[in-house]
């Protein structure tokens, strides 16, 4: 009752009227809109609203956290295996070296062996025809000797007439090879 | 000229009930408040049917909203602040839908009434007044005592702190209600302007175009205000729930 005399007094004097916010009769009314409303508003955000919106926030930092630790997993991965075959890389490429040094010593080895036993073999030879020589030559010196003996006593025996004695042709002989 | 007052009276569009010798009756503020809790419970639950984890424009809306309120909560609150979200946030959307929907020509504006804003800011006070003793006991005293005072001012700022204490429903509900009450005013004294000029002939409509201009511009600027006013009803609330939830300084 009491707001609608005011209204119409409101409405009819203008400026008589109490200032509309400050109007005591008003409040009731506004008092029990205002908590119904905002009692039903608190509830709804609080029960479906929020939960709803902050679940679909939730999902979403769920699924990007998600995947991203899929990415870090794969990008792992593939680190690993760019890891081993790296690894096995560095394996063949030690190997290979390995064998191929193996292999040259082996045969450089071989070649040796095979050298030092020729020259060995060239040696004994070497010394055998040294040692031929020689001989060849002190019987060819021995050889000399006869002849050279023989030449002398003869050209005496030419010169003189007379049969040098053979020690004092060998004397001769022997004295003129010495110079 | 139009009364710049008229916009903020309570008009019963039809009685509900009587209490005792007041009535209670459906009033323009009312169906506004309904207006305004019904769009945000509608607009929230309509754009967030699908959760979409892709989320299109109206669902980023939503999601914006529950954001911004969240972070202001937390930054000033903390997480044990999280608790009050529901309340920090319909406080938050209630307000600014209304001075939103306030904004329309011809609609009502539920904060411009004191009545409204009190019984907000009281909501406020009395959760922090509650839950502060519930949780902390007599150590939500510690509020009133700032630590390294010395001993002989102490009693003053006592007094100071308890009278800020007792003081903050009012300022909080006042500073509201009074932008929002200015504002309308305003609004409504220039766009008088605007006819009043309007009808006094061809000088009057040219010199009726500066008033025009204001208005818009002060409309703008009332957008703002509408958010700011908002925004600062809902950090206000989140600081006084700090203030419960750890009352040493």
């Amino acid at each position: 009752m009491a707001t609608t005399t005011t209204e119409l007094t409101a409405q009819s004097t203008g400026a008589a009227a109490p200032f509309p916010p400050f109007n005591a009769d008003t409040f009731a009314s506004q008092l029990f809109w205002l908590a119904l409303c905002f009692i039903f508003l608190l509830v709804m955000m609080w029960k479906v609203a929020l939960p709803r919106i902050g679940g679909i926030i939730d999902n979403r930092l769920q699924r990007i956290s998600g995947d991203l630790a899929e990415a870090a997993a794969l990008k792992g991965q593939s680190d690993d295996a760019i890891a081993a075959y790296e690894k096995a890389l560095a394996d063949a490429r030690a190997r290979a070296q390995a064998i191929a040094n193996e292999t040259r010593d082996k045969q450089a080895a071989e070649a040796d062996l095979t050298r030092k036993r020729l020259e060995d073999e060239l040696n004994v030879k070497l010394a055998d025809a040294e040692k031929t020589i020689a001989a060849t030559k002190t019987a060819a010196m021995s050889n000399v000797r006869g002849i050279a003996a023989d030449a002398t006593k003869a050209i005496v025996e030419r010169l003189i007439g007379k049969v040098p004695s053979d020690s004092a042709v060998d004397a001769a002989v022997a004295d003129t090879l010495k110079r | 000229m139009a009364d710049p007052i008229k916009q903020f009276q309570i008009v019963d569009l039809f009685p509900i009930a009587k209490i005792g010798n007041t009535d209670i009756a459906f009033t323009n503020s009312a169906a506004f408040m309904v207006l305004a809790v019904g769009g945000i419970t509608t607009f929230l639950l309509a754009t967030t049917r699908r959760r979409e984890v892709v989320p299109g424009r109206m669902q980023s809306i939503a999601e914006l909203s529950y954001e911004f309120v969240a972070n202001t909560l937390q930054t000033t609150a903390g997480k044990e602040g999280m608790k009050f979200f529901p309340f920090v946030f319909s406080l938050f959307m209630f307000i600014l839908i209304a001075n939103l929907i306030g904004l329309i020509p011809y609609a009502f504006t539920i904060t411009s009434h004191i009545v409204v804003t009190l019984a907000l800011s009281m909501s406020v006070f009395l959760t922090v007044l509650i839950y502060g003793f519930w949780k902390n006991g007599l150590h939500f005293f510690n509020l009133f005592v700032p630590k390294g005072v010395p001993l002989y001012i102490l009693p003053l700022i006592v007094f100071i702190e308890v009278l800020s204490f007792i003081s903050r429903p009012v300022s909080h509900s006042v500073r509201l209600f009074a932008n929002l009450l200015a504002g309308h005013i305003t609004l409504k004294v220039f766009a008088g302007f605007i006819t009043l000029l309007g009808s006094l002939g061809i000088a009057g409509i040219i010199g009726a175009t500066l008033p025009l201009a204001l208005v818009v511009a002060f409309f703008a600027l009332e957008l703002l205000v509408a958010f700011l006013q908002a925004y600062v009803f809902a950090i206000l609330t989140c600081i006084y729930i700090n203030d419960a939830i750890h009352p040493g300084h």
